[in-house]
């Protein structure tokens, strides 16, 4: 996927080409923002609960650093061993060092967006241990060596009978399969076993609490635990971002997050690991990865604030229509758009003009991140540090001076109306990208400034 | 009360009628309303590009015509959106400020500063109201679905005294139309997709007319409706609130 | 080293000090009435409820519901019998494996959202209530509080090693968001609500 990357548009374009899939994408996902909707309307005070986790995450961002200290210090003291990568080469080191440390050539991972940004599961293939995840959706798309594309629903970009076909491929099902509730009960069978065997695994962080030094992990399946309560080893890793500063500051993000997320009041599970099980070695790997580079960002450092419930995609309407995979990196959609040109501003060019700025991610956003302001804002960066297209800076320059002047508009437009009018297929042609799928507007036969001058006696 | 007429530029060149409707109905409810004829645009499509650096000149060209205004109206949330949030200058930013709180989209000047209760306005047809998104989400013409908050609708109240008028549901009352400036280019199979889902929404529910606060959003949803062939009309709100 | 270089850069780069919200109080309907509202959340995400007035009548319903479950094991002292051993300590937490029906009693029981918060010491092992099949939860309706804040506000500043909140059996949706329930831990959830 690295490789030659291609852009949002052009990936977006190939999505686009089947229009029912387009369609059955989108209706997936826009249900997932009703029921997120009907969930919030059933808690009067839901903005006042945005509100609050909004400050409390303000103040998490300008007192990170003793929060981090004062978690840290909690957490050895429960017995956990803490670690620090500045980046994501240093967190897959650590971690596979831990293993090493203990003989161990097999892990079982929990869903962990910060190790899909480090390529955690590349790295440690590559060093000759083997890594299985555990969530159905990811053991899906680990199945099918494709990333996640929705950062909650892994595999939301999956028929069932195209999973069928993986799971007859690799777990040995009837051809044809695609019943759920067999495919899931198969990947039941076949990962329960991996839990038994597997002597280290990895889960990530959803809240990391620096009052205590526990870690709070939420999932549905209950795979983390069934890791992390079999394992010898228990890895978590989690992003600086992930500190909240007080244990009952819980009671606001786990009625916010779940509910954001698909509509569920809450996780079947919401575990909180403070100390390892007797004989255990639990340990934590805190990671920077850009983080402190965002931090820096006056503009941008609220992204930080994201809890990654992936509210904003399953409201986002270019989302829906063009699949995660095509914004090309760990964390796609709205929240995705903010966070990758901190880390690649040339890559990631592409990604904050993947979007109409209709506004709709800010309002959904749990932490009240100001998304869309943000997507506007790295424009400008983008274009300030060179990563525009030229042509577009060439068309841009003959706008502005065209629309700085009052003549020369009114006389580009009066000539614009005469090509649409007279040579039509001037603009009516291949060169022209409105004109692919929808017809020019007519051209009038006098613009309002003409019908004023003529009209109205001043 | 003096008001300047500011007429987006897209609307100068290609739906002037769209900016006689606003004209002509605010003469009617009685307004003094002058268009500065020096004017070009918000500069909007530079700012959305990236290139708000560019739009300098633009910004004091806006001033120069509209500073010795009580009210500035103009029948687009989105260009009033723009200006209202990114009108500065270095030259002249006291009159900035003061344009950036005295600029009106067309609907609110109505029900926020007129107080329109009665418009004597008839429109017989089955309506579709768009609500563009820098109009609903930027200037809080309408309550946005995301939100846990009482319903209200500026553009719907108006509607509401047309005669004869019938406003249809949608089954998605504020996803955007695919238009973004120019994401329309850039980005053009997913916001060819936006707009056609967005027209199939209002045709499906029976609309005969589109219209909405922004000419953009309806010159977008008009290019899919011409390719398909449809009967179906896009009207800018100003338009129906005029007719008679 | 990388924890200095991190902090270091934090302290650089983070904004200007703002407090933290001063009140975490929201408000509640005084009417609300917990048990009908957990019971309701519960049914809803899929766990089976059943109101009952003493222990004694929870034996026959599992020997019931459970016929042909091998291996039932009991952290609740008050509800051991010949049919429901009690739970019997073994360090290798793979020893559970076979567990088909395992009984608790959490300490919290959230109306909002069925969530139920249960700590080590009440799990027998950390693995138990996720590696059985089927789990049954114990709860004393004088337990309920009303969402999450109240629960916290119970949990103060307890220590433990593991807790956890447990609102329903296992499920996922990762395929074409068709709910399953039973994805890796319990395939189903009882609850046994007495006052």
């Amino acid at each position: 996927m690295d490789g030659a990357t291609q852009t949002h548009p052009e990936l977006s374009e190939i999505f686009n080409k089947d229009e029912e899939r387009v369609d059955w994408h989108d209706e997936t996902l826009w249900w997932i923002r009703q029921k997120r909707d009907k969930s919030a309307h059933s808690i009067p005070e839901w903005e006042q609960l945005r509100e609050t986790a909004s400050q409390i995450k303000n103040n998490v961002l300008s007192d990170l650093s003793s929060y981090l200290v004062s978690f840290e210090e909690k957490a050895l003291a429960n017995g956990i061993v803490v670690h620090w990568a500045a980046d994501a080469a240093e967190h897959n080191r650590i971690v596979h060092g831990i293993l090493k440390e203990n003989g161990i050539q097999q892990m079982v991972k929990s869903k962990s967006m910060l190790t899909e940004e480090c390529h955690l599961n590349e790295y440690l293939e590559q060093q000759g241990l083997d890594v299985i995840d555990s969530d159905l959706g990811e053991r899906i798309v680990q199945l099918a060596k494709e990333p996640p594309s929705h950062i909650v629903l892994p595999c939301i970009h999956k028929k069932k009978e195209e999973i069928g076909d993986l799971f007859h491929i690799h777990l040995g099902v009837p051809a044809g399969t695609s019943d759920p509730q067999i495919l899931t009960e198969t990947a039941r069978q076949h990962l329960r076993e991996t839990f038994l065997t597997r002597r280290a695994a990895l889960t990530g962080v959803n809240f990391a609490i620096a009052e205590t030094g526990e870690f709070v992990v939420c999932t549905n399946e209950g795979n983390a635990d069934m890791g992390a309560h079999l394992a010898d080893v228990h890895i978590a890793s989690m992003g600086i971002e992930k500190i909240i500063p007080e244990r009952r500051h819980l009671g606001v993000f786990l009625r916010l997050l779940t509910r954001s997320a698909t509509g569920q009041p809450i996780t079947t599970y919401s575990s909180h690991f403070k100390k390892p099980r007797p004989g255990q070695q639990m340990h934590i790997v805190i990671v920077d990865n850009g983080r402190t580079i965002q931090m820096g960002r006056e503009d941008f450092r609220n992204s930080l604030k994201c809890i990654r419930c992936g509210a904003c995609m399953n409201t986002c309407p270019v989302y829906r229509r063009s699949g995660g995979h095509s914004y090309h990196n760990a964390i796609s959609g709205p929240i995705g758009a903010i966070l990758a040109p901190n880390l690649d501003m040339k890559k990631y060019a592409d990604l904050p003009f993947a979007s109409t700025l209709c506004g709709s991610c800010s309002n959904v956003c749990p932490v009240k991140i100001d998304i869309h302001q943000q997507l506007y804002k790295w424009r400008q960066v983008i274009v300030k540090e060179g990563y525009a297209d030229s042509t577009k800076k060439i068309g841009m320059q003959l706008m502005t001076f065209t629309l700085s002047s009052p003549v020369v508009y009114r006389t580009a437009g009066k000539a614009g109306r005469w090509f649409l009018k007279h040579v039509p297929f001037a603009v009516n042609n291949k060169f022209n990208p409105w004109y692919k799928q929808r017809d020019m507007p007519e051209a009038p036969a006098e613009s309002f400034g003409e019908w004023y001058k003529k009209n109205v006696k001043k | 009360m003096r008001v300047g007429l500011f007429i987006p530029c897209y609307v100068d060149q290609f739906y002037p009628n769209a900016g006689i409707a606003t004209y002509q109905l605010l003469r009617k409810l009685g307004v003094d309303v002058t268009y500065p004829t020096g004017q070009t645009c918000c500069g909007q499509p530079m700012a959305n590009s990236g290139f708000e650096h560019l739009t300098k000149d633009c910004n004091n060209l806006f001033i120069d015509n509209f500073a010795e205004f009580d009210y500035i109206v103009s029948p687009s949330g989105s260009c009033t959106l723009h200006i209202k949030d990114h009108l500065h200058s270095e030259e002249a930013e006291d009159k900035a400020t003061g344009i950036r709180h005295k600029i009106y989209e067309l609907v609110e000047f109505l029900v926020d500063i007129l107080k329109v209760k009665d418009l004597h306005a008839r429109f017989p047809h089955k309506v579709g109201l768009h609500q563009s998104c820098h109009g609903q989400r930027g200037l809080f013409l309408t309550q946005m679905t995301e939100l846990v908050a009482p319903y209200f609708s500026k553009p719907q109240q108006l509607l509401s005294q047309v005669e004869g008028l019938e406003l249809i549901a949608l089954s998605r009352e504020d996803e955007c139309c695919g238009f973004g400036g120019t994401f329309c280019v850039v980005e053009e199979a997913v916001s060819v997709k936006m707009g056609k889902d967005r027209v199939k929404d209002h045709l499906t529910h029976g609309a005969e007319y589109i219209t909405g606060a922004d000419m953009s959003c309806l010159m977008h949803m008009e290019g899919i409706l011409k390719r398909e062939n449809s009967g179906v009309k896009v009207l800018h709100i100003a338009e129906i609130l005029n007719a008679e | 080293m990388s924890r200095d270089k991190i902090l270091a850069a934090l302290r650089q780069n983070q904004p200007e000090k703002v407090p933290l919200p001063t009140t975490l109080a929201f408000e509640r309907d005084a009417n609300l009435n917990l048990a009908e509202k957990f019971k309701a959340m519960a049914e809803g995400i899929g766990s089976k409820v059943y109101m009952v007035a003493g222990f004694d009548e929870i034996g026959p319903v599992i020997g019931m519901d459970f016929p042909s479950e091998k291996r039932i094991v009991s952290t609740v002292p008050e509800l051991v019998s010949a049919a429901i051993p009690a739970f019997v300590l073994d360090a290798d937490p793979q020893t559970y494996e076979d567990v088909d029906v395992a009984i608790f009693k959490p300490r919290i029981a959230v109306a909002e959202n069925s969530a139920l918060w249960i700590t080590e010491d009440r799990m027998g092992v950390r693995a138990l209530p996720f590696i059985t099949q089927h789990i049954i939860m114990l709860v004393d309706i004088a337990l309920l509080v009303p969402d999450m804040h109240a629960a916290y506000e119970k949990i103060g500043a307890a220590d433990y090693g593991f807790s956890t909140f447990i609102a329903g059996p296992s499920k996922t949706a990762d395929i074409e968001q068709s709910l399953v329930l039973g994805a890796h831990g319990p395939r189903s959830m009882t609850i046994f609500m007495y006052s």
